[in-house]
């Protein structure tokens, strides 16, 4: 298969990636802990997309999906998608959404602390209270 | 069979996941009353060891070795499947243990640190820990581990952030643990992925069976991808040298009770986990002899004994400098099952129990000292030992296990340990665990010099011996530790049967 014909039909792997890749990239990046956390949300959006493709049958129809013909006779609907991985990741949606909140109420709490969500401002604060310690984050 | 016994895998997670919850009811209920929720906790977490110690004697009892329970009676791969063999139930051995002490000890010490109106809270959620981490145990289902690792990680960061009152560095160090604990979880997650999509099941043993069958094992790509996916976030997850850095500040800022707890219990499950997908879901002829899976897990073993022990040294905070030693003590246990033989694997597993033992029971030590002194730093401990004879005492005592003194539990998984890196050929590690034994010395004589040697403060002469449930919760552990030294009969015959178990079962 051609590698663009090979693109075609794994488009949403290469997307998936692409989308954890930008969330790490915040997190490791970025200096505000809101982004932080946002990149967090974002690479493990990235993973639900893949959850998602994995699932998914050509053609196929959802599993509860069942076609009654003109005389009433219940007609096999086809192939329908893999419904395990779908239920998975939405145990793996909450999982994220609670780490989420965990992380802002930290965030939170260490505006209340520090008066600042910058690392680097507060790095700077703690290197100037524990000068002889190495720092924390 | 009555009832009881033949729901006990399921009672183990039960029991605190329904008793976390009834605290905060309870707390709520009748005002926040500090010695109600701690009696209700205690009381929960010493039903949960019950409850444990029944189990194990049932799987040494059976006759295949393992005790498998089906939930809501749905056969597996299709059901959720419990399979508790003698690895698991050592395991849970270990953390419904460390568990049951460190909660009793918690009376004082968490009054001490938590504001008044939250005790019932922190109880619940640090029994929803207990939860987390017992399940990821007993479960023979790999979603069911992922699910069980979040709400152990989930409880952890809060529990670690309480010591914000205390000093206000834990909510970054919380904040830090959050953001690398999250994207380790999500690697698992996604070798979990890859496997699924590859096999259809979720089930470890079908797992385990669908991977053998493939046609084209030792060139697939996907199963390649999920096992790299799944080392690193092991690594990240049971902090093995070079991504153990999220651990140094969790330990040292959560409150005392909590580093005792998660440091013998939350990284020693990690390391169970990667016990289970490398040998009985990848199995030993996968992870061993077709990928080179286990040099790469030697080669940062090997760092991790030296490295963070030399940083250990370096440290003037004691809570941090245990852990950074505990940091150092994961390679040991981490080298012990990469070597894959049965001596090495027995010393990773007697080792995750003698150092559960031995670096709770320190951890509870300094936290009496906090609580007594209010800081715990190294130059604090001067002259402690005229102080608080007791607490000091058990606390050298663990130190000398971290050594690897002979009559302590340390030695014994030493032994093992260097036994197996001979047998395995590899003579320069053996060495260089001797070469760590080394820093370990220097950095307890650090603190057994200030504590016994050197004159004590007058701006001490207030301090007294730490109260009665601080004292025996502590000297539980260790003389456990000891205990286990001098009578290794018992964790040495769990991790040789656990040990020959997964070597045998895995072809």
């Amino acid at each position: 298969m051609s590698f663009l014909g090979s693109f075609a039909g794994t488009y949403n792997y290469a997307i998936y990636i692409v989308l954890m890749m930008v969330g790490f990239y915040g997190v490791i990046a970025k200096k505000n802990l809101i982004k932080q956390a946002l990149g967090l949300g974002l690479f493990a959006t990235g993973i639900f997309l893949y959850y998602i493709s994995i699932g998914v049958y050509k053609g196929g129809t959802a599993p509860v999906w069942t076609i009654i013909d003109e005389v009433g006779v219940l007609k096999n609907p086809g192939p329908y998608d893999n419904p395990l991985s779908h239920v998975l990741i939405l145990t793996a949606i909450v999982v994220s959404v609670s780490t989420l909140a965990v992380a802002l109420a930290l965030i939170v709490n260490i505006q209340r602390a520090y008066g600042t969500i910058e690392e680097d401002e507060i790095r700077a604060i703690e290197a100037g209270e524990h000068p002889e310690e190495e720092e924390v984050a | 069979m009555n009832a009881i016994d033949f729901n006990l895998p399921a009672l183990i997670v039960i029991v605190p996941l329904f008793g976390g919850l009834l605290s905060v009811l309870i707390g709520t209920l009748f005002g926040p009353r500090r010695d109600l929720s701690w009696g209700f906790a205690v009381l929960v977490a010493w039903t949960t060891l019950a409850l444990v110690v029944r189990l194990v004697a049932a799987v040494v009892d059976s006759a295949s070795g393992a005790v498998v329970y089906n939930l809501g009676s749905w056969p597996g791969p299709w059901g959720i499947e419990y399979r508790v063999d003698y690895l698991n139930a050592f395991v849970l051995l270990v953390v419904s243990g460390i568990g049951a002490a460190t909660i009793f000890y918690g009376r004082h010490s968490v009054d001490d640190e938590i504001p008044k109106d939250r005790s019932h809270i922190f109880y619940g959620v640090w029994l929803l820990c207990l939860t987390g981490l017992l399940g990821i145990t007993v479960t023979g289902d790999t979603f069911n581990i992922y699910v069980l690792l979040e709400i152990t990680s989930l409880t952890s960061y809060a529990l670690i952030a309480m010591g914000k009152d205390r000093d206000r560095r834990a909510l970054l160090a919380s904040l830090r643990y959050l953001i690398l604990g999250s994207i380790g979880a999500s690697f698992i997650l996604l070798g979990i992925g890859y496997l699924l999509m590859l096999t259809g099941t979720l089930n470890m043993a079908d797992m385990h069976t669908t991977l053998m069958a493939l046609p084209n094992l030792a060139e697939n790509r996907t199963v390649q991808v999920a096992f790299a996916f799944l080392l690193v976030g092991l690594s990240l997850k049971m902090a093995l040298f070079p991504l153990h850095m999220w651990l140094p500040g969790a330990y040292t800022h959560a409150p005392s009770a909590i580093s005792a707890f998660l440091a013998s219990t939350a990284t020693k499950v990690g390391v169970y986990m990667a016990f289970r997908f490398l040998y009985t879901i990848f199995g030993r002829h996968y992870s061993i002899d077709v990928l080179p899976g286990h040099l790469v897990l030697l080669g940062c073993a090997a760092f991790a004994i030296v490295i963070p022990n030399i940083s250990a040294i370096r440290q003037t905070e004691v809570k941090r400098l245990l852990a950074f030693s505990s940091a150092g003590q994961i390679g040991y246990m981490v080298m012990g099952f990469s070597l894959a033989n049965e001596a090495g694997m027995t010393g990773s597993i007697v080792h995750l129990f003698n150092h559960a033992a031995m670096k709770g029971g320190m951890f509870l030590a300094i936290g009496a000292v906090i609580y007594r002194l209010g800081s715990g730093r190294v130059e604090d401990l001067k002259g402690l030992g005229m102080r608080m004879p007791w607490t000091m005492a058990a606390f050298s005592l663990g130190g000398l296990g971290l050594i690897g003194f002979p009559m302590t539990a340390g030695f014994i998984s030493k032994w093992y340990l260097i036994k197996g890196c001979l047998q395995a050929g590899y003579w320069p590690l053996a060495v260089l665990v001797l070469f760590a034994s080394l820093l370990a010395v220097i950095y307890v004589w650090k603190l057994l010099e200030r504590i016994w040697f050197m004159e004590p403060d007058e701006s001490t002469a207030h301090v007294a011996e730490a109260p009665p449930t601080m004292l025996i919760s502590t000297w539980a552990l260790i003389l456990t530790s000891i205990y286990f030294g001098v009578h290794a009969d018992f964790t040495v015959g769990m991790a040789q049967k656990a040990a020959a178990y997964l070597l045998q079962v895995t072809p």
